[in-house]
């Protein structure tokens, strides 16, 4: 097969919108979705700030079998205000990492998977945002310890602030090349301290730094993918296949002390990192 | 942002319930289902101020076609005309289609 026809058999993920995402994810034919648009729990803040709202608030979750088990999928719309975390959007996701929780404690199993596609917190809803990023950390926390929780960068928004922490205490992440992952987003950087500092138009520098590529190399991300649904869903299911590891990526307290010792801030770069941090 | 509200008259009533797009820069998100009462209701909610006019010519003809007894809302994120109308016709689609 040529470049050309290669290109042509792959199925995009990153052009998926939420529900589409999550369509492409679950076997066919068993996507069900709890507290749908019609059920139309949305924003109450954002109306009050002129700002037109979106009826699932951004946020879909949907129930099905992943590799014929019982899945439960949470997924961030990118499309809709950055895929920004409100009060809705974000307690609908705990709420949904808790209903998987509560299966496991009722002697049932269940696989949970969260695709990000997030600035962090919605800026127009601060500090309810923020308590509701603070559950979906904590849900994952709880749920991992049953169950590997599967995080999914996408891309194009990428995954920052707050929820970048939340998908780094997932027990797995996949990420596209196209997917960026970071606490601060490189416009933010930008903005507060000056381009001299980080030029956020520069992509090549950018997507070196924070891009999908170099977060799996340096073992911040566990599975490199092409922008394809097979290989995603491929990706998905061989991190429910290896399990619940000994010890989660954000357990490793003292492995990461180490790292970060190794590290001279004055001249770091993505390649010294990779020799530094590599695990290829 | 700006509150319209539209209303058809309806020959038929809508058996299916419908949601397409996304409240994204330049699309909008549709959702359609069975009205309760003879007529279609439209309720728009879009960021853009200042266009009821052209709104209003995309439902005139949306509804030159368009029979059902539905109420529609349309949540708008700067869409043009052309968009809308797409999605319009999208919504009734999956409404209407035999695929659920």
């Amino acid at each position: 097969m040529n470049a050309h026809d290669t290109f042509l058999a792959r199925h995009s993920f990153i052009e998926l919108t939420a529900r589409e995402r999550i369509r492409a994810l679950l076997d066919k034919g068993t996507f069900r979705e709890l507290l749908g648009p019609f059920d139309r729990i949305e924003s109450p803040w954002l109306a009050m700030q002129n700002i037109v709202c979106q009826a699932d608030d951004g946020a879909v979750i949907a129930r099905g079998t992943l590799g014929g088990e019982p899945a439960l999928i949470a997924a961030i719309e990118p499309a809709f205000q950055g895929g920004s975390i409100g009060e809705v959007s974000g307690a609908k996701i705990a709420a949904a990492l808790e209903l998987a929780l509560g299966e496991f404690e009722a002697g049932r199993t269940i696989r949970p998977v969260v695709l990000f596609e997030t600035g962090g917190v919605r800026l127009q809803e601060a500090n309810l945002g923020l308590a509701a990023i603070a559950e979906i950390q904590a849900a994952i926390v709880a749920l991992r310890a049953h169950v590997p929780v599967v995080g999914v960068i996408g891309g194009m928004v990428g995954c920052f602030g707050g929820m970048s922490l939340a998908a780094a205490l997932c027990t797995e992440l996949v990420m596209t090349r196209q997917a960026r992952l970071g606490m601060n987003g490189p416009e933010v950087i930008e903005q507060e301290a000056g381009i001299e500092e980080l030029d956020s138009g520069d992509r090549r520098l950018i997507w070196s730094m924070i891009g999908g590529e170099e977060r799996v190399a340096v073992g911040l991300a566990d599975t490199l993918v092409e922008d394809d649904t097979d290989q995603v869903r491929d990706a998905v299911l061989a991190a429910f296949e290896r399990g619940v590891p000994k010890q989660h990526r954000t357990e490793n307290i003292d492995g990461f002390i180490a790292r970060l010792a190794q590290v001279n801030p004055d001249a770091i770069d993505p390649d010294t990192l990779r020799t530094l941090w590599g695990t290829s | 942002m700006e509150n319209m509200r539209y209303e058809y008259p309806a020959k038929r009533p809508v058996t299916r319930r419908a949601h397409v797009g996304v409240v994204g820069s330049g699309d909008l998100e549709v959702l359609l289902s069975p009205s309760q009462n003879a007529n279609a209701e439209v309720v728009i909610r879009t960021s853009v101020d200042g266009y009821g006019h052209v709104w209003k010519s995309v439902l005139d003809r949306f509804f030159q076609r368009y029979d059902g007894a539905a109420k529609i809302e349309l949540n708008d994120f700067g869409a043009t005309p052309g968009v809308v109308m797409l999605r319009l016709n999208e919504a009734v689609e999956a409404s209407e289609g035999d695929t659920p």
